[in-house]
């Protein structure tokens, strides 16, 4: 098969997915894990690259295929791409069956990135909730490795539980690279001596100068919703909050139609969006 | 030899004999030729090998859910405005199969390569070319050419139809589509009582001519084919004002409208698979009962199903009201944003197919009268 440069993508063949092995599977959370994937194909596994924020759609034979956000760090792949993945849907529910040295097939990256380059010199606020968290590691291994490019970095994250916590063993190494991190929790349990609350309740907590400040946010969208509502309340604009958005997704290469929202195609113009972007549609119902 | 003397844009007559000559020539060119035929007391897209295939004698009158095939009154072949099918399934199948995968020790996988079928497609009416120029936006993007598409459509040969005798619940004038064919053909024809008046539009098409007998086309026939497309500008069923469009749309997300069309809506798809230019697709897995086998095939889907929107957790458009609202302020709206033309040509088909009747052009006029935010 020929791939595009850095891609899995064949544009002559639709939908036909390259192989990768499984090489190694973590539990994160209840239902939530954590695989990290290795191309067959030698060419592919050398060239494949990607940025903070894109996707991948992953196709289990018989099952079909699922839209998941890269988890990893792009600088330090050694030519295995991580998936973490909420076992919930038909297809992720089977993959949550697979073992180390089983096949996946797997076709990207695919969608656009986080700003990484445009928001260098400023202060940036990460704030998600769940599953939110995965496609914004990434973006958190580049601010770590760049740490000088940017202002104060403050990461405010929330699950359901303290049990839903994903990646727990990797605050302290984030908060020793200088991110503040901020983790609340909706219910807490015998075991929780930390905040309890929502995620953009959060915001109160810091002084926020807004027009240095920049907002990633990825997670339930009732989630996104308040966030922004909060980055704007602060003054921050629209144009430097971004948004990363799930939709139900097919090929991931804009053709579809599933995953529109007015204009857009989430899979190619998206995920990522700069909200002034998509404050027009953000608030209709059912859009 | 006369064809020597042929130039792309020019025009000849034909006489109606004459086209089984066409079409024998255009198979042995390794075209399949297919057409208009009556079929079920309706009007499909199929094979067709002599002009006596065509719907000769036929009309078709359509409504608001009803299509009725009337025969008698002339003997014109090109005169029944189509059925619900539209040359969209030669270009976009309804199904394709795209691979098979195989489990052994390890999944293997077998990428299903077709030689693209040569079609020849007899009869495509202004609206339909202005679709199939539409899904051409769709497919063939710089950034993704679809490749089953495009393999159709590289080897497409096209022989339009000027439009003479518009039904019910045509629009292709208000649409700008038509009646007369705007181009992208390899011919075009003007059917009189008599003769085909034939325009030239590509080396191919010549090609294809050189066998026939025919004659230059005299001022005489040009006029009376240029009388009869503007009698047939007139005769359109409905009309559709674009002014305003797309922002009506875009910016009138919330009324109340919407609702009301809901309590009509059925949700049933007829009007995105009757579309000529709804592109929508799924892909789902064959799969044998060891799940060691398996074909995954692309179909066609539609947002009017609840599952089109699905992610775990609900559907981005539980309710039908969302679901018509996306279609039509696709069609209408976002469309014009994401491809720089309208996803509607004025055919007719989804108000002609649609189980209760609704008329999108109806739908506008309603949508304006209601007081906007």
């Amino acid at each position: 098969m020929i791939a595009m440069p850095h891609t899995a993508v064949n544009p002559d063949l639709l939908l036909n997915p390259y192989w990768a092995e499984i090489t190694k599977i973590k539990t994160e959370a209840d239902g939530t894990g954590t695989l990290w994937l290795r191309f067959e194909d030698a060419d592919v596994r050398e060239n494949y690259r990607f940025a903070p924020g894109q996707f991948n759609m992953l196709y289990l034979p018989g099952y079909g295929e699922a839209a998941i956000s890269i988890s990893t760090d792009p600088a330090d792949s050694n030519g295995l791409v991580g998936h973490t993945i909420r076992f919930v849907g038909n297809v992720t529910k089977a993959i949550s069956h697979l073992k180390v040295g089983d096949m996946i097939g797997l076709r990207g990256p695919f969608g656009t990135a986080w700003p990484m380059e445009e928001i260098e010199g400023r202060d940036v606020i990460i704030a998600s909730g769940g599953i939110g968290l995965a496609p914004l590691r990434p973006a958190i291994y580049h601010i770590i490795h760049n740490r000088e490019k940017y202002g104060k970095v403050l990461l405010i994250y929330g699950a359901r539980t303290p049990k839903d916590l994903l990646y727990p063993n990797e605050y302290e190494a984030w908060r020793a690279a200088g991110i503040d991190v901020q983790i609340t929790v909706d219910r807490a349990d015998e075991t929780w001596d930390g905040q309890v609350g929502v995620v953009p309740m959060l915001f109160y907590r810091f002084r926020i100068n807004a027009q240095k400040s920049a907002v990633l946010t990825c997670g339930p969208e009732i989630m996104i919703r308040f966030v922004i509502y909060e980055g704007l309340a602060r003054r921050i604009p629209a144009e430097r909050i971004y948004v990363s958005l799930e939709r139900n997704m097919k090929c991931g290469q804009g053709s579809c139609g599933h995953c529109q929202v007015g204009p857009y195609f989430i899979c190619k113009d998206g995920p990522v969006f700069r909200f002034d972007a998509l404050e027009k549609y953000f608030n209709v119902e059912e859009y | 030899m006369l064809n020597k003397m042929l130039n792309v844009n020019s025009s000849v007559t034909l006489p109606k004999s004459e086209f089984d000559t066409l079409l024998a020539s255009l198979r042995e060119l390794g075209y399949q030729t297919v057409g208009p035929r009556v079929r079920d007391e309706s009007i499909v897209y199929a094979e067709v090998e002599k002009l006596d295939d065509l719907p000769r004698g036929y009309t078709s009158e359509q409504g608001p859910a009803s299509f009725r095939l009337v025969s008698g009154g002339h003997n014109r072949y090109f005169d029944a405005i189509p059925g619900a099918q539209s040359w969209k399934q030669f270009l976009f199948p309804p199904h394709t199969n795209l691979f098979s995968a195989e489990k052994i020790e390890r999944w293997t996988i077998k990428s299903h390569q077709e030689t693209s079928p040569r079609y020849a497609l007899i009869g495509v009416r202004g609206c339909e070319l202005a679709a199939i120029e539409i899904q051409d936006r769709a497919f063939l993007r710089a950034d993704f050419r679809d490749p089953v598409y495009r393999a159709r459509r590289e080897r497409l040969f096209i022989l339009a139809v000027n439009c003479l005798h518009p039904a019910g619940t045509c629009f292709c004038a208000s649409m700008e589509t038509g009646p007369k064919v705007r181009g992208g053909y390899d011919l075009c024809v003007t059917e009189l009582d008599d003769i085909f008046l034939v325009e030239i539009g590509s080396e191919l098409g010549r090609d294809a001519l050189s066998r026939c007998q025919y004659e230059p086309a005299s001022g005489f026939v040009q006029s009376a084919a240029e009388k009869g497309l503007e009698r047939a500008t007139g005769e359109m069923g409905r009309t559709l004002l674009l002014d305003d469009l797309p922002s009506l749309l875009t910016d009138n997300l919330e009324l109340e409208h919407w609702d009301e069309v809901a309590k009509r809506c059925l949700s049933c798809a007829n009007c995105t698979q009757v579309c000529p230019t709804c592109f929508c697709w799924d892909a789902v897995d064959h799969t044998d009962l060891l799940a060691r086998n398996t074909r995954r095939e692309r179909i066609w889907d539609s947002c009017f199903n609840p599952q089109y929107s699905y992610v775990f957790g609900g559907t981005t458009r539980p309710n039908i009201k969302s679901r018509y609202r996306q279609w039509l302020t696709h069609k209408l709206g976002a469309w014009k944003e994401q491809f720089d033309t309208y996803g509607c040509t004025g055919c007719g088909r989804c108000i002609t197919w649609c189980p209760a009747g609704i008329d999108l052009t109806e739908e506008i006029v309603s949508l304006r009268e209601e007081p906007q935010v």
